[in-house]
């Protein structure tokens, strides 16, 4: 699904990240390739394909997350609400808070649950009731009645999924726009994985969900829209397999009328 | 004919069985005569007789410096000023020495955590891993092994014979100094250990609900760090005190107490500068107050050890 420019302006509206050319590259080795998409707003939108294809190169892309990788380039644009986050003025620390992420092992810190919640929107200037939000956070994140008794308890000592809720709570707390999901899920076992994706239907109301997952039934689960990404060995390189994304549809159509005859094999299971 | 064959196969493998479990027990017998056993034996005794070997001057030293030193343990000795030789009974007490290597200590601590944080900080959070961190990695760990009396020598050249610091020469300045310069490589280094012991995600964490570089590792990463990162002053502070090459060429000695702000670029006695003078006096009464300056030394060295193991092992 290739766009011009002309009709991504045309579906700003209703577009909260537009992927405009996008390749991204570790040293001199592109990871992923020509990348054209355009994320509807106030929808949850999953990325999958199999291993290496740079989905979760593409996610971080999103908040800039891979400034933190000192050889990682990117071209093209990646446009949020129309604006190019790429651009030279644009600061990386207010991306990330309009832009929240959960990360694949979930990573509270070292601090207590109420403080977890409070670090980001203290450092983000919160004037409101702390208590309020906290409590509040911890509900959409659906992890309050877990956690009400011992906010002053270390964020670490909760279980697993309580963990990951939790770190979903912290980024709720920032009020973003859009929250990125990097498997979420891959480090949980099957109960908890389903309160996150309670979770994530309760947020769709309010934010923009994109979640990378390597589980074909969670996304057929939680997500509105999907992108399939797969991984090709480029001809004339030396180089490793090199991502692009295959399709973006309606994940309806992406799992049961697919376009490409890639997607239908992996969707299918017949490789990945 | 078929059932017979099957019978014969059946039996086969039992006996296989039993005959194998048999030789298997005796196989698992433990034989304390085989060569392996003996040999076994013998190293495992060996490597003990090393180990106490080793920790033996440990235990001399430390029971010699506490059966001569705590002979003169009193409370003239903590509170009086010592004695000028020539008086083979009264020697005084070690007092200004005590409150000198506090002092000195001090000071030195002042210079050397915010410059050797910073300095681990940088390293473990801002380089990029090039050739420039690289090469100050290589140089704290020249300084770390750089003979403390060199220290001395350099300030020594540099601060106290030119009269640089307000015009003194031998002062607690220059002693601190000197001394900062060697804790300086420990804190870089546990600053720089223990902050990459921070796992990536908690500073990832960080960084995506909208946190800076300078929050991030103010609020999160040396917090979690906070317990090697103090370990390593500790030990460093311990070190420093316990220091007498550097400070005989900084900051001597003095027979006074240091008790008033223009004293620090004054000479400031130490334990250690103490210990080194009186110990060489021909008095029997300042070699006892040499070797109650040594227990005192030690006692403090061996408080501040165990409360930096103390604080190493909160953190697991």
């Amino acid at each position: 699904m290739i766009q011009n420019s002309q009709s991504t302006s045309n579906m700003q509206n209703n577009t909260s990240i537009c992927l405009d050319n996008v390749t991204i590259s570790y040293g001199s080795f592109p990871a992923i390739k020509n990348v054209f998409c355009s994320i509807p707003k106030g929808y949850i939108t999953a990325f999958i394909g199999p291993s290496g294809c740079g989905k979760s190169t593409i996610l971080r892309a999103i908040n800039r997350m891979n400034d933190l990788i000192d050889a990682c380039t990117l071209t093209g644009r990646v446009l949020f609400e129309g604006v190019d986050l790429y651009n030279k003025r644009i600061d990386p620390v207010e991306v990330r808070r309009k832009i929240g992420m959960v990360f694949q092992q979930p990573n509270p810190f070292p601090k207590s649950i109420y403080e977890n919640i409070a670090f980001g929107a203290r450092i983000n200037g919160y004037q409101g009731n702390m208590d309020e939000l906290v409590e509040n956070s911890l509900k959409r994140a659906a992890v309050w009645d877990e956690c009400k008794d011992k906010l002053n308890e270390s964020g670490c000592s909760l279980s697993g999924g309580q963990q990951q809720r939790l770190c979903i709570a912290r980024t709720i707390a920032i009020e973003p726009d859009v929250i990125l999901m990097d498997e979420p899920c891959s480090a949980l076992d099957p109960i908890s994985t389903l309160k996150i994706e309670e979770t994530m239907h309760e947020l769709k109301s309010n934010y923009t969900v994109i979640i990378v997952t390597h589980n074909m039934q969670q996304a057929l689960r939680v997500s509105d829209f999907t992108a399939f990404f797969n991984a090709e060995v480029q001809p004339n390189s030396t180089g490793g397999k090199v991502g692009y994304l295959v399709e973006f549809n309606n994940t309806e159509k992406i799992f049961n009328s697919p376009k490409q005859k890639a997607t239908q094999d992996y969707v299918s299971g017949k490789f990945g | 004919m078929d059932s017979k064959e099957t019978q014969f196969k059946v039996l086969s493998f039992i006996m296989y069985k039993s005959k194998n479990t048999k030789s298997l027990k005796n196989i698992l017998l433990y034989d304390p005569t085989s060569y392996s056993s003996i040999i076994n034996k013998l190293l495992t005794l060996i490597v003990t007789i090393f180990t106490a070997t080793a920790i033996l001057p440990l235990i001399l030293v430390l029971s010699y410096v506490v059966i001569r030193g705590s002979e003169q343990l009193n409370l003239n000795l903590l509170t009086q000023l010592p004695q000028p030789p020539g008086d083979d009974l009264y020697s005084g007490g070690i007092g200004n020495a005590i409150c000198g290597t506090f002092i000195v200590t001090g000071i030195a601590a002042t210079i050397a955590i915010p410059i050797g944080i910073g300095g681990g900080i940088y390293l473990a959070e801002y380089s990029k891993q090039g050739h420039f961190s690289k090469f100050i990695r290589f140089g704290t760990n020249i300084l770390a092994g750089v003979p403390s009396i060199i220290s001395g020598v350099f300030v020594y050249g540099t601060i106290v014979s030119t009269k640089i610091i307000f015009g003194s020469n031998f002062s607690a300045l220059a002693g601190g100094i000197a001394l900062s310069i060697l804790m300086l490589p420990t804190v870089i280094k546990t600053t720089d250990e223990g902050l990459k012991l921070v796992s990536d995600d908690l500073r990832k964490g960080s960084l995506s609900v909208g946190a800076s570089r300078f929050i991030t590792i103010t609020k999160v990463t040396l917090p979690a760090a906070i317990n090697p990162i103090s370990t390593g002053i500790l030990l460093s502070i311990a070190r420093a005190a316990g220091e007498t090459a550097p400070l005989i060429f900084t900051a001597l000695f003095s027979f006074y107490w240091s008790n008033s702000p223009q004293s620090l670029l004054e000479p400031i006695a130490s334990l250690s500068v103490l210990i080194y003078n009186f110990a060489l006096e021909p008095y029997q009464a300042q070699n006892e107050l040499a070797w109650a300056a040594s227990f005192i030394l030690v006692f403090i060295l061996l408080l501040l050890n165990i409360f930096a193991r103390w604080l190493g092992r909160l953190s697991r």
